[in-house]
């Protein structure tokens, strides 16, 4: 008999029970159910929360598989048993060295985002007794991607913990959270292990272990060069291809668009909301550069560095990108009107650009903008929605008069 | 009990649990966030807040008579602020160390909602003796809740108790450290406490699914 009948009878035979859930979810994650809606006429398409959870996943597998070789890659340069890689192509990224201490990293992690999210999914279905649902799939997908190579397992644990239940579960689960559950996981990480989550040295697999001794490396990342106002040894290709320090699936900003371009074709994502966050992004950029070129700030203000980066910048430097394909444009924590999609994303990226520049502790700020607009996201739908019928009402207004 | 009667028992019970001035009538939210990150801020809060509602209460009650209506919140006002001048004093002078860790939310009891809200409900409608169990009841369930809050805190986000080390020294790295676990420095930050306050109510109701409300 195969799995899947087996499945099937398993669901019949605890039909009712407690953990009936367990085996639905099960099922329906492996297999198309053999049930049909029963009643009523319903439209069929083929784009159900599985299909859409699954597009995104396979928007995000470049990413990993980039961030496995980069792991791996940035391990060896620092080390300095390898050659740097000159240009995307180069030879001395795509080896099987670099991809089996990426795998040796980063899978673990996959692996225990998708163990504690899933657990705990299972666990708070059975509980409420509804069926298990699909959302943590990208969620899961999305943790190892925006955590440095190094962090602790039990610390991903932790955070895991504490993000789908703080975030998602205590709301009602998948669709009612108002925070992203995976930003919710890094803002976790962040403020309670920051000495893992930023400065020099967790960017690079090995820096941690060998800091203080003899054998030390340092891979600080681009944004934290700036802050420091150090000079940036990478050239802006690099950054766009992606062989830099930085989080796990974050660097490549080539694999990005890719990424971007195939949820915008496939009508996943949002591009409302991923445009008007760059433009968002540059319009802060363009405000800072005026600063600069204005003579308002002098060189050694420790906001200098930042600000003078050229506006068009900061879309490769730090995670803006990713964050405004993969994050911002979550369908349940956006804005949901056309017109809020695009106020809510150009919020996005100005106050990420703002965060970046005006607090060197936080350079990364793209996650702390994108989680402060999913709580306003509500009220920017509410207040389009009131200025969409007092519109409407103007008009009958007139009409009937 | 001898000398309390059984509807009198329900004054100190009804606020450790289900009437619980945090967790049900979140009250005094702010002092619960601020100073919890130490379990030893957290009992002396409590002790304070125990001293000026268990007396203020007796007080009021005593009073309530003779209160004109119109000026009852002025009144009130003196009562709390006389006593919390009082244990501010006593903390400067024998805890001095303290008294600057609690900083200003010692003198930030006057505006506690609980004192104020337990003098408006109960104290200007009671006798004094009740009063005064009413009083020692409000203030031991925000007591308990400031100790538990304190608690985890404390042990997650510095791991001592009342500062005694338990789990090793983090930067020897003894005991739970050498393990590689490390401080979660979110939990000395006040949001942390709003999410564990948040927790102990979703356990209390639904251990207690009479409490949610609609």
């Amino acid at each position: 008999m195969s799995l899947k009948s087996n499945l099937h009878n398993l669901k019949e035979k605890y039909k009712g029970t407690k953990i009936a859930p367990a085996f639905n979810a099960l099922h329906t994650f492996l297999y198309l159910p053999n049930e049909i809606t029963h009643n009523g006429t319903h439209i069929k398409a083929a784009d159900d929360l599985k299909r859409t959870m699954n597009t995104v996943i396979m928007a995000m597998v470049p990413c990993l598989i980039f961030g496995m070789f980069n792991a791996g890659y940035q391990h060896h340069l620092a080390l300095g048993t390898i050659e740097s890689a000159q240009g995307f192509l180069g030879a001395s990224f795509w080896s099987w060295d670099n991809l089996l201490i990426g795998m040796w990293k980063v899978l673990p992690l996959v692996v225990v985002s998708y163990g504690v999210g899933l657990a705990i999914e299972f666990v708070f279905a059975i509980i409420k007794g509804h069926e298990v649902e699909e959302g943590y799939l990208v969620t899961g997908m999305l943790v190892p991607l925006i955590v440095p190579v190094d962090l602790p397992l039990w610390m991903l644990a932790v955070a895991v913990a504490f993000g789908v239940v703080i975030g998602k579960e205590v709301f009602g689960g998948t669709g009612m959270n108002i925070l992203n559950p995976a930003l919710t996981v890094r803002a976790f990480l962040f403020f309670a292990y920051p000495t893992w989550m930023s400065g020099d040295k967790v960017w690079v697999h090995g820096a941690v272990e060998r800091a203080g001794t003899a054998d030390a490396i340092s891979g600080e990342t681009i944004l934290g060069s700036y802050a420091q106002n150090n000079s940036v040894i990478y050239d802006y290709w690099d950054m766009f291809w992606g062989i830099i320090p930085g989080s796990v699936g974050e660097t490549s900003k080539f694999l990005i668009i890719l990424g971007a371009l195939f949820l915008i074709f496939t009508k996943i994502g949002s591009w409302r909301i991923i445009v008007s966050t760059l433009v968002g992004a540059l319009c802060m950029g363009l405000i800072f550069n005026g600063v600069v070129d204005a003579g308002w700030i002098s060189s050694s203000s420790k906001f200098f560095g930042l600000m003078s980066v050229p506006f068009w910048q900061h879309l490769v430097i730090g995670s803006i990108l990713f964050g405004a394909v993969f994050m911002a444009t979550d369908p349940v924590t956006a804005a949901q009107t056309n017109k809020g999609k695009c106020i809510y994303g150009f919020l996005i990226g100005f106050i990420s650009i703002m965060i970046r520049v005006f607090n060197p502790a936080y350079p990364e700020g793209v996650f702390l903008a994108i989680l402060l607009m999913n709580v306003f996201a509500p009220t920017i739908d509410h207040y389009v929605v009131q200025g969409n019928v007092k519109k409407r009402m103007n008009r009958l207004k007139v009409k009937t008069a | 009990m001898g000398i309390i009667s059984k509807k009198d028992t329900k004054l100190i019970k009804d606020p450790l649990a289900d009437n619980n001035p945090i967790t049900i009538q979140v009250l005094g939210i702010c002092s619960a966030l601020a100073i919890t990150a130490e379990l030893k801020a957290s009992l002396v809060m409590g002790i304070a807040v125990l001293f000026v509602l268990g007396i203020g209460n007796v007080v009021i009650s005593l009073m309530r008579n003779i209160i004109p209506s119109k000026i009852r919140i002025i009144v009130q006002l003196i009562v709390v602020a006389s006593l919390v001048i009082i244990v501010d004093q006593v903390l400067k002078a024998y805890a001095y160390e303290l008294s600057k860790t609690l900083s200003v939310f010692v003198g930030l009891i006057i505006t506690n909602c609980i004192i104020m809200g337990r003098f408006e409900a109960f104290a200007l409608g009671n006798g004094p003796w009740r009063a005064f169990l009413d009083g020692i009841g409000n203030a031991l369930g925000y007591a308990v809740i400031l100790l538990a809050v304190g608690f985890f805190r404390e042990l997650l986000g510095s791991g001592t108790l009342f500062g005694i080390p338990v789990l090793g020294d983090p930067i020897e790295k003894t005991g739970l450290y050498s393990t590689g676990y490390e401080n979660n420095g979110f939990m000395l930050m006040p949001p942390m406490a709003l999410i564990i306050v948040g927790l102990i109510i979703w356990v209390q109701r639904s251990r207690n699914t009479t409490l949610i409300e609609d």
